[in-house]
């Protein structure tokens, strides 16, 4: 999230579109109706069901699913066409004016560039047109026919609500309805908060949904502000804390990132991620990533990362491409994975094409499973009959199964979707001889460790010169993995302000990443996260809800990154002369000296406001993009692309690319897809209010609440295929079958689409085979092995499937 | 004291045990009624977070067993924390069935090992279990690990043994599962952010 939880009750208007809320988030949603009730907020559900979330909104519309960039570029395009924007903060703090490339092109689906072959795209002209001085050219009257502006506008043209409800359904009124309440937060003093989930996350243009929408709130001015931004609901606990730790394959913590095999030059691989400002006076934050990388390689080789040995830069592994979830069953499937760890994830449910899994997880040497539940993964070569059809005899794979503890037995901080690290405390021992994670993680470590020491082995020396300076090297204490993720001076550190004096004196927790130096003389695992274990002590257990401005942001509860900032580029919430757009919510101002108020202003705190510097810090322009220059992988406007598995056959925006041109798909899985003909409805998975994934089956109370595995069709689908509600189904898609009961519903409507009727099936995924609810089949077993182009999430929420009584 | 007829006998028949009640000045009024104590009154409470979705409702855990020697504290209600900011003491359906979470049947309780083709677990020590778990790694590392690719630069990778991490688990597991599985030179690796 830009924003938080608790800052929603600030919104005027609030989108939930993509998610919802009210049923997979629903603590978090109070804070929409403590908006509907004190604020008068507006609310917008966007949502092929009539969901719970939809159930209390001031409007409704429905939408095939997968189509939410047609519906949103229509919204784009409505507010250019009628002017709705918020003028000043367009022309100041986005990159409308800036002059794009003259080979920029986009025609007939394509954006310039494309390798058919390749299926990828050749960039150099999604581009900034720069000057001598290296500097973007600039149109600040937004007149030039190439600045983003006008080449935006000219992009979303086509969206038209004649386009828009011939591609999503959604009837055109209701469709103009709501970009007329949108609009009205074009105002300096009224904002919308976008609310997503999943439910934009999972498709092959799931990113570009995203940056849609983020599209709107620039030209809205609602980024910054008070009860505005672009808010992700993330699914898990602690699903952003792992990203900010950079679990990911291409990633180190804090966003840095892993080098390429091209990039084993240390000084080429900072350069590439050390930019030049693109525009004057520029704060471009990320000119520090030496300073971040540097601590990071001395957080984890201690002494032997050395300025000589470029800070163990060659110790890095470097990426021939990337090996997320989706390549890594790929590879198993092709007999080049051996060996497989799951932590407290359940790959058999929550990967696409359960049979693919199956055959990948059984061509392993060796999987190991850290859980504190029996998962289906661990369980994967067990016969359960038509559930997990397998013979156990013909599966060589040998399996470890390790307890691990649950969140209440053991110490330690989640970092929620608002950004906040929040500490928690064990209430009990774990059962019987469970494990903490990080004790099984050092246990493993130490052993591995050990063998190398002794036998030597193939290039030993990250793994036996890994710093672990832990006070019992099997059980390294929360508190200290903290200490460490924050950092600590290494050498006493001069006052920037007084060079005579010492800041931080060797061997000090860092008070947050200002402080980190290229020199070696800090060590910092997660710069982010810096700030959160001080010389203060643990930031993270603080628990003073005080809130004086009353707008939510609660200072002293908690440790929000970056630098305990609540509202990210809040600088954005004021005027370019540094006043608050909106009087009655005024987070941060310039008091004449310095920027100060509710928040930690996201702003050099000295920088006048006469000085030009952007709001966009991390950016070298310090603008927010309306066009996205190279970072996206199928084009810098977001364009509609089909689903891979479409109910209409074709794009009606261009019926020679209908998908995602850019999205990776393996050769077996194109073989995999199914086609309407066969399987003639639009599919999408979900989650219920009394489930949690395939956890809460577990669970006694969930399993009594929500028993048996079922499927939701609408009222006409249903006489059409003549099933009556509590009717036993079958719903298959080209990749396998689940049985279940029939819910017959009033939520779900057909829709017309091009001409076409078409139906959606609607598959809650809660049940396996093993748990304490009644036996039911993994969801996946339908979905399709494909993800987005940019972040490889599967499309779980758009695929086809049949339905006809069991 | 309010009594009924009946009680009365079940009283006098209980003889000096009734009347000496009343004879330490209470009345048996009030020892009836401390046999429903509440029944948080004298727990032990944890503050938590919920462990499910991304909104991290604030908990507080109820245990019992004063942890003295031989005293295990055991979760037997988990409620919202009204104190914390964004759920302001509620809990949803799942976050209210919690305790059913951390006392589930199928909570796992020792490490297991289910050998090629076997039909069943097997229970094994943690010594055998990370013995075990390390060997493998470390044949499959030192056959497949490559140093330098093909066109001859250094590349350090391993990239036949992957490693998927939770979801769930604390910031500090992350960071020490980060730092262990990079120094292998593993480029598997995942979480439940991809999905």
């Amino acid at each position: 999230m830009t924003n938080h939880w608790v800052d929603i009750k600030n919104a005027n208007v609030i989108v939930v579109m993509g998610g919802n809320a009210a049923e997979a988030h629903p603590c978090g949603f109070k804070w929409v109706t403590e908006a509907k009730a004190h604020n008068h907020a507006k609310f917008i559900v966007v949502d092929p069901r009539f969901t719970r979330s939809a159930s209390v909104a001031d409007l409704y519309a429905p939408i095939r699913t997968g189509t939410d960039i047609t519906f949103l570029g229509g919204v784009i395009n409505y507010l250019l066409s009628h002017g709705k924007i918020q003028h000043e903060y367009v022309r100041s703090y986005t990159n409308a004016p800036l002059i794009v490339n003259e080979g920029f092109r986009f025609e007939d689906g394509l954006f310039s560039g494309y390798d058919d072959a390749k299926r990828t795209y050749d960039k150099s002209t999604w581009a900034y047109e720069t000057g001598p001085d290296g500097f973007a050219k600039i149109d600040e009257t937004l007149q030039h026919p190439r600045c983003v502006f006008n080449l935006m506008k000219q992009h979303y043209s086509r969206y038209t609500p004649e386009m828009v409800n011939n591609i999503c359904g959604t009837p055109k009124e209701l469709f103009l309805q709501i970009c007329e309440i949108l609009a009205t937060t074009a105002a300096p003093n009224r904002t919308t908060t976008f609310m997503y989930a999943l439910g934009w996350t999972q498709h092959t243009v799931g990113s570009q949904m995203i940056r849609t929408a983020a599209m709107v709130q620039l030209l809205l001015g609602n980024v910054g502000m008070p009860g505005g931004g672009v808010n992700a609901l993330r699914g898990h606990s602690n699903i952003q804390g792992l990203t900010d730790l950079g679990l990911l394959s291409n990633l180190l913590p804090g966003y840095l990132t892993l080098p390429g095999e091209k990039e084993t030059d240390y000084r080429a691989y900072l350069d590439k991620r050390t930019p030049k400002p693109l525009r004057p006076n520029q704060f471009n934050y990320w000119s520090n990533y030496p300073k971040f990388h540097v601590s990071l390689m001395k957080s984890w080789w201690g002494d032997k990362a050395t300025k000589e040995n470029n800070w163990c830069f060659d110790w890095l592994p470097k990426l021939d491409m990337e090996y997320d979830i989706l390549r890594q069953f790929e590879l198993m499937g092709q007999g080049k994975m051996h060996g497989y760890f799951c932590q407290g994830f359940n790959p058999l449910g929550a990967i696409p094409n359960k049979a693919k899994l199956i055959k990948g997880l059984s061509q392993l040497k060796y999987l190991v499973v850290i859980d504190p539940l029996a998962t289906e993964t661990s369980c994967f070569w067990e016969n359960h009959g038509e559930y997990n059809d397998v013979d156990p005899a013909s599966i060589q794979t040998e399996v470890i199964r390790l307890p691990s503890t649950c969140f209440a037995e053991e110490d330690g901080s989640l970092t929620n979707s608002g950004r906040w690290l929040q500490w928690h405390y064990k209430g009990a021992e774990p059962p019987a001889e469970a494990k903490p994670d990080a004790d099984i993680v050092a246990g493993i470590f130490l052993k591995l460790r050990e063998l190398y020491q002794k036998e030597g082995g193939t290039f030993p020396d990250p793994l036996v010169n890994l710093a672990w300076e832990y006070k019992t090297p099997a059980a390294p204490t929360p508190v200290e993995l903290a200490k460490e993720y924050n950092g600590k001076a290494l050498a006493d550190l001069a006052d920037p302000k007084d060079p005579t004096k010492v800041a931080v004196k060797k061997g000090q927790q860092l008070d947050g990443y200002g402080q980190l130096k290229d020199d070696g003389s800090t060590a910092c695992g997660c710069w982010l996260f810096s700030g959160s274990f001080t010389e203060k002590g643990n930031m993270m257990a603080r628990r003073d809800n005080y809130d004086p401005s009353g707008l939510g942001n609660t200072l002293n509860w908690a440790f929000s990154w970056p630098a305990n900032r609540r509202i990210l580029y809040n600088r954005a919430s004021c005027d370019p002369a540094g006043k608050p757009w909106d009087p009655n919510r005024r987070l941060i101002w310039w008091d004449g000296a310095t920027w100060t108020g509710v928040d930690v202003p996201d702003i050099k705190p000295d920088s006048p406001p006469g000085e030009g510097m952007n709001p966009f810090i991390m950016q070298p322009e310090g603008m927010g993009r309306l066009f996205a220059l190279d970072k996206m992988a199928e084009g810098p406007f977001p364009e509609h692309y089909e689903p891979f598995e479409t109910p209409i056959d074709t794009n009606p925006l261009h019926p020679k690319v209908v998908s995602n041109p850019a999205a990776r798909v393996f050769k077996d899985d194109w073989e995999m897809f199914g086609t309407s003909k066969e399987f003639p409805y639009a599919a999408t998975t979900y989650r219920l209010t009394e489930h949690f994934h395939f956890w809460t089956k577990h669970t006694r109370l969930s399993s009594i609440v929500q028993p048996e595995q079922f499927v939701e069709i609408g009222e006409e689908l249903a006489r059409e295929k003549g099933i009556k509600a509590g009717d036993r189904v079958k719903v298959s898609s080209h990749r396998g079958f689940i049985k279940a009961v029939a819910v017959v519903t009033k939520r779900i409507k057909p829709l017309q689409v091009n001409g076409k009727t078409v139906h959606h099936v609607g598959i809650p995924f809660h049940w396996g085979f093993k748990g304490l609810a009644k036996k039911g089949f993994l969801a996946n077993t339908l979905t399709p092995f494909v993800g987005d182009a940019n972040s490889q999430t599967p499309e779980f929420k758009s695929f086809l499937v049949n339905i006809e009584k069991a | 004291m309010q009594v009924t007829r009946r009680q009365f006998f079940k009283i006098s028949a209980g003889g000096l045990g009734g009347s000496s009640i009343a004879l330490l000045g209470f009345s048996a009024g009030d020892a009836r009624a401390e046999v429903r104590e509440f029944k948080l009154a004298r727990s032990s409470e944890a503050r938590n977070t919920c462990p499910y979705c991304s909104v991290s409702c604030g908990l507080i855990m109820h245990s019992l067993g004063d942890r003295a020697k031989n005293a295990t504290p055991a979760i037997f209600h988990i409620e919202g924390d009204p104190d914390h900011p964004v759920n302001r003491g509620t809990l949803c359906p799942k976050g209210a069935g919690l305790v059913d979470f951390v006392n589930s049947p199928n909570r796992l309780r020792y490490p297991e090992y289910r050998a090629p083709g076997a039909k069943e677990w097997r229970r094994i020590s943690w010594d055998e279990a990370f013995a075990r778990v390390a060997r493998l790694m470390k044949d499959d590392r030192d056959k497949n690990f490559i140093a330098q690719n093909a066109a001859g630069a250094t590349v350090n990778r391993w990239t036949t043994t992957s490693f998927l991490a939770a979801s769930a688990s604390s910031n500090e597991t992350g960071w020490i599962t980060h730092k262990v599985i990079r120094s292998t030179g593993m480029l598997g690796f995942d979480n439940q952010a991809r999905v």
